[in-house]
């Protein structure tokens, strides 16, 4: 597999004006291990380099799940200047940002401070990722929006660092992970949506992350493709975490962003909450609206990876459960599992959805003119 | 409303063990001072707690006792109720609970044997499923094969959060059992609560952990499909109970998109993921998690693309629907013949075949090999 049998079109030398979209989740990438020591405080080089970045999990090196691919990354996405997919400015400009007339890039870095045992660092790390994002990028690319990853366990140190990046137009939202320590409607993660409720940030909630917990509720698996497919149920669960603790009741303006985990079992885990809820509403009284407007209200979802059923009918009636208003076109670039903007949509969507769908949602959600 | 026809199998009934005490008699003379010098009182899951409004519907709540304890209430409130030509019965006691696999093991044969006793022998509608402690191999499928001569035990009984995913190769002596003994595997609902009850940790309310049950099938599913289970077992039938259907399509769309990215890294999974649930999954009926209009539940029943995956259950005594309505408004009277009588046989094999009480040498009690 990823073995190309066939030439990508190059979509720098097409022809024809592309209409303009937004890419909701673009994963810049560092070019050296040392990239980011600028940034960072010196008694952290030496600890980085002694202890290295311990994580809610065991490998130093490596995943445990090792990727189908190097940095499960596109083939063809090595910058010319070396260094790893998605750690070069020119060429992400160069391979997709011109050719696919994106107007709105959203950066969302994965390697940072984010599951890190040790809070301190994580902050450090976190801090460091922010400034990084705009002397490398956003500063460099107008198109490019950052967002503000956070030491997420820690939440004192979480919503400072949300509280310091107030008002600055480099990033359009707070960054967290699916997989913590603990399901993220619970009260430690609370002053993290209190300070992006009052800076005015939605939160994005990418798939993965470290917690410690198994990827699945009977343990761990064996395989890559059961963590690929399981961080679609952790979200799930930390969805309904977030909507059972009343976090959408105690911070009623927060958006937040599903990121990379799919919408199709949106509809499934809305009508389950709300059977459920129908029977069990004693236990959670603070929540005073049925849990599937709670998500219809405060829930948003890129769409990369599509949902790709064989009937385009069953995809239109998914959407429609969830709404044409909230979903967010992404691409993943440059990951594997990229998905090229022409070849999202099937026939059969109005223009109006269309443009919804490729940039108007995204621009309205995250404050561009 | 749509009625229930005659002649149904109800694939997903729940008796009760009344306490622990139920068990002594079925329990060896270790097992029983064991239970009774150490204080043991009984074995109750945060799964089901006794009160929770799910574990029983408010009518069929008794006035004293747990909610499905009572042979009488279930053959007035179920089996006669909607015409059940077989019930399969599914005990949910926490005896695969416990962390010693010698105990589990003689709590799972005490288990049996009152199911047997209790119910199987008052009731001719009634069928059982051999529960089992999963945490020994040896153990489970010594279980599987001393029960499986009984032919009114119709299936083999896991819980879908155990301790490793069940698709884990160290599981697969018990699948050889079940196929070669022609039992499907029952996976229900409910946690051991050896793993925190969601991927992302513990949450802080049982009706999370309710929830939580269709991501747990969701990763079960996974496990059992891209570990190659059906590729070695393929005549073995899985039913996934009070699993929630709904969540299937969108998540067969995503294992498949990825099963077709990364298939290099499990090479024996040999058909595509749906051509797997097709042929070896099936799905209780109860709980239905969609609205109650007919029109978006037929546009998921279309979803599906295929009629043969559900089976009829009313998950009696919990409490997924109100009245006579066990079935959901709008299917076709084909449709209902499929999901309550076709389908389940098609499943059951051994519902066909008649209980001949002199193939059943009663092991009881003291005849139990201490552990």
């Amino acid at each position: 597999m990823n073995i190309q049998i066939r030439e990508r079109p190059d979509a720098a030398s097409s022809t024809g004006i592309k209409t303009a979209i937004a890419d909701c989740d673009i994963h810049p990438a560092r070019a050296t291990k040392d990239e980011l020591y600028p940034y960072l405080a010196k008694r952290w080089h030496a600890h980085l380099e002694t202890f290295g970045i311990q994580a809610y999990q065991g490998m130093m090196e490596g995943p445990p799940y090792p990727k189908a691919q190097p940095n499960a990354s596109r083939r063809d996405a090595y910058p010319p200047e070396g260094g790893p997919q998605g750690s070069s400015l020119s060429f992400m400009q160069k391979q997709h940002l011109d050719p696919n007339n994106v107007a709105l890039g959203v950066l969302n870095p994965l390697a940072t401070g984010q599951g890190l045992r040790n809070q301190d660092l994580a902050g450090a790390v976190c801090s460091a990722i922010n400034d990084w994002q705009i002397e490398k990028w956003t500063s460099k690319d107008s198109r490019l929006k950052g967002s503000v990853v956070v030491a997420n366990e820690d939440g004192a140190s979480a919503a400072a660092e949300i509280r310091r990046r107030a008002g600055d137009k480099n990033f359009v939202q707070v960054l967290l992970l699916s997989r913590n320590v603990e399901p993220l409607g619970q009260r430690r993660y609370w002053p993290i949506y209190e300070a992006a409720q009052e800076v005015g940030l939605p939160i994005g909630v990418h798939a993965f992350g470290f917690g410690g917990n198994p990827i699945t509720a009977s343990g761990w698996p064996s395989h890559y493709i059961e963590e690929m497919v399981g961080h679609s149920q952790c979200q799930q669960t930390a969805l309904a975490s977030l909507v059972l603790e009343g976090v959408f009741e105690r911070f009623a303006k927060l958006k937040m962003v599903m990121v990379e985990a799919g919408f199709g079992w949106a509809p499934s885990l809305a009508w389950r909450l709300d059977k459920v809820f129908a029977r069990l509403h004693s236990e959670v009284p603070h929540l005073k609206r049925k849990p599937s407007e709670y998500i219809r209200d405060h829930i948003w979802w890129t769409t990369q990876p599509m949902e790709d059923p064989e009937s385009r009918d069953h995809l239109f009636q998914t959407i429609e459960w969830i709404g044409w208003d909230k979903l967010l076109f992404a691409t993943d670039y440059p990951h594997w599992d990229y998905d090229e903007p022409s070849r999202v949509l099937p026939a059969g969507v109005s223009d109006a959805n269309r443009q919804a769908f490729y940039l108007d949602n995204a621009k309205q959600l995250y404050g561009i003119a | 409303m749509t009625s229930p026809i005659a002649g149904g199998v109800d694939c997903d009934l729940h008796p009760a063990v009344p306490h622990l005490t139920s068990l002594l008699p079925y329990l060896n003379d270790y097992w029983r001072d064991q239970v009774t010098t150490r204080g043991m009182t009984d074995l109750i899951s945060q799964s089901y707690p006794t009160n929770s409004p799910i574990s029983s519907r408010p009518d069929w709540r008794p006035a004293q006792g747990k909610p499905g304890s009572n042979l009488a209430d279930m053959q007035h409130q179920a089996l006669d109720r909607f015409g059940t030509a077989y019930g399969i019965c599914n005990p949910l006691y926490g005896v695969q609970m416990v962390f010693s696999e010698d105990m589990a093991d003689a709590f799972c044969r005490a288990l049996n044997d009152w199911l047997v006793k209790e119910w199987l022998d008052k009731d001719d509608r009634l069928r059982g499923s051999i529960v089992i402690p999963v945490q020994s191999i040896e153990k489970a499928v010594a279980e599987i094969e001393r029960c499986a001569q009984d032919q009114r035990f119709v299936q083999v009984l896991m819980l879908v959060m155990g301790d490793m995913p069940l698709g884990k190769r160290h599981y697969w002596p018990i699948y050889a059992a079940a196929e070669r003994l022609g039992l499907p595997i029952g996976i229900h609902a409910g946690s051991a609560y050896h793993n925190p009850p969601t991927s992302v940790g513990w949450g802080s309310y049982h009706i999370e952990d309710y929830v939580a049950q269709a991501q747990a099938f969701q990763t079960q599913l996974t496990s059992l499909i891209v570990e190659g289970v059906f590729a070695r077992h393929p005549k073995l039938k899985m039913v996934m109970l009070e699993s929630g259907f709904t969540w299937l399509p969108p998540f067969l769309w995503r294992l498949h998109k990825f099963w077709r990215g990364v298939r290099m890294e499990t090479p024996w999974v040999d058909r595509a993921p749906l051509e797997i649930v097709r042929s070896n999954i099936r799905f209780s009926l109860q709980p239905v998690d969609a609205p109650p209009e007919p029109e978006t539940l037929n546009r998921l029943f279309d979803h599906m693309q295929s009629d043969e995956l559900l089976l009829f259950s009313s998950d009696y005594p919990h409490w997924q629907f109100d009245g006579d309505e066990v079935l959901p408004q709008g299917l076709s009277q084909e449709l209902v013949r499929k999901i309550m009588i076709d389908n389940p046989h098609a499943t059951y094999p051994r519902l066909k075949v008649g209980h001949d009480p002199e193939r059943w040498p009663p092991v009881f009690g003291q005849d139990h090999a201490q552990n």
